[in-house]
């Protein structure tokens, strides 16, 4: 269920995440071997306006590649398609795309 | 239900690929709503860093990673697949993706604990 | 009945899509293809068995059958081949297409698709000019000439999973056929064949699976063909906007 502009936003938001799945795992593998606590990752997070853009670019790529990703599974899985495959696309890109704005204030406002 | 004409290894790529997908994406709510919890609840977010250094917790970490590397090592064969004129054998390609996927994970692992 | 090493023992579906198999012992020859099988089942124990084939050599495409689980052109696949070292023969009617009556397939689908994707000529000169001359080595003759063996035997739409599930996606051997007309420097409107395969059954909905590769008898590679089609479809993309 993907015509050329939808498979364009997914391969295009695919590479947009490559280096930034690469840098998010670095982070992680860095973070981790100090041993981490929440205190410790915001410090170096919140006010970073570098971070800000960092993960909020990763949460509006992972938002539209996510949600096209669910809508081929379901249609191909269950079947659905016209209105309810199109609700299920955007919704699900919403529902990320908000939980994963509201990640990433948290993370990075002060 | 594995039907024997799909038991080829690109097949299995695509596959991994898909379950990894979903299971990333039904992952990241919860992602998002732990470190959401920084803004309304730093008690509830420390508990969970706490709760997070756990091993089984540090095990299902590993878990996540090792999808992540499959996916996008998976995903990056796939685009390597599509925008480069190909002509080289992708078995070796999809073999290459799971055995880097293994190599990052397991550092990672090897790093955390 | 003979000796178990000189017959096979062979499943046949019979009846329409809720039918079942039925087990025929077939006398074992050294030399025999999975067609051989299948008609001496028709002449020797079962005259109403229905399947098709034409010419027995593998230029007709009509011989497809499911055999043990995997899409084959029966009259040019070998019992030995098919079985793969299991004592047991399963024979059914393509995948992914209706079943008309036994090992016979309804292949409208699969040629109504053929014409969806558009893989229509559209001529740059009339029949009152002279040919254009096209010298073998060119770089889109190359191309075009991977695939013109074609026999359209639908063995790799039967074993495409992304037709399985979505009943739209036009499959690998017509979208083959739009990427060799593609390629074709005779063609005057290749944006037309572009555009027939980038809507919501087209190329961008192939998983890059490959059992169309993998099966293909004429050892053609439609997963190449279709990821030449992402590729140029891609690469309109942004030229369009720009
Ligand atoms: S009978 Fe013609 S291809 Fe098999």
């Amino acid at each position: 269920m993907l015509d050329l502009r939808l498979y364009m936003a997914q391969r295009l938001s695919a590479m947009v995440m490559i280096p930034l799945t690469l840098g998010h795992l670095a982070v992680m593998i860095y973070a981790m071997r100090g041993g981490l606590t929440g205190g410790e990752i915001l410090a170096r997070t919140q006010g970073s306006l570098f971070w800000f853009l960092f993960y909020g670019t990763f949460v509006a790529a992972v938002s539209v590649h996510g949600a096209i990703g669910l809508r081929v599974i379901v249609h191909e899985t269950f079947g659905t398609r016209g209105r309810a495959l199109m609700l299920l696309t955007w919704g699900s890109c919403l529902v990320l795309f908000l939980m994963g704005a509201r990640a990433v204030l948290a993370v990075t406002l002060a | 239900m594995i039907r024997p004409h799909r038991t080829h290894p690109l097949w299995y790529a695509y596959m991994a690929h898909r379950l990894s997908g979903l299971a990333l994406v039904l992952f990241l709510p919860a992602h998002f709503y732990v470190l959401g919890l920084a803004l309304t609840d730093m008690a509830a977010f420390d508990g969970f860093m706490t709760f997070a250094s756990h091993p089984l917790v540090k095990l299902a970490e590993f878990g996540l990673v090792f999808l992540l590397a499959i996916h996008i090592f998976g995903g990056l064969r796939l685009l390597a697949l599509e925008f480069l004129p190909w002509s080289a054998p992708q078995k070796t390609l999809a073999a290459a993706t799971v055995a880097v996927a293994f190599l990052l994970s397991g550092t990672f692992f090897l790093q955390a604990v | 009945m003979e000796a178990a090493e000189n017959t096979l023992e062979v499943s046949v579906w019979r009846g329409g899509e809720d039918g079942e198999y039925q087990t025929f012992q077939v006398p074992a020859q050294e030399n025999q293809t999975i067609l051989d099988v299948v008609s001496w089942i028709q002449q020797y124990a079962d005259p109403t068995l229905t399947y098709r084939f034409a010419c027995r050599v593998g230029m007709c495409g009509s011989c497809a059958m499911m055999v043990n689980g995997k899409p084959r052109w029966t009259c040019r696949t070998h019992v030995k081949k098919a079985t793969e070292g299991a004592d047991k023969i399963e024979i059914a009617p393509l995948r992914n297409l209706p079943v008309i009556k036994d090992l016979a397939a309804d292949m409208d689908p699969f040629f109504d698709k053929w014409v969806k994707a558009g893989a229509v000529h559209h001529p740059t000169r009339t029949r009152d000019d002279a040919i254009e001359t096209i010298t073998p080595d060119e770089p889109g003759r190359v191309e075009a000439a991977k695939a013109i063996e074609c026999i359209n035997c639908s063995v790799c739409y039967a074993g495409c999973d992304t037709v399985a599930n979505n009943p739209d996606y036009l499959g690998p051997a017509a979208l083959q056929r739009a990427w060799t007309l593609y390629n074709d420097a005779k063609d005057a409107d290749r944006q037309a064949i572009l555009d027939n395969v980038s809507g919501v059954g087209g190329c961008h909905n192939c998983h890059t699976q490959g059992s169309c590769t993998m099966y293909c008898p004429n050892e053609l590679d439609p997963l190449s063909a279709i990821a030449g089609l992402k590729r140029v479809t891609a690469q309109n993309f942004f030229k369009r906007k720009g």
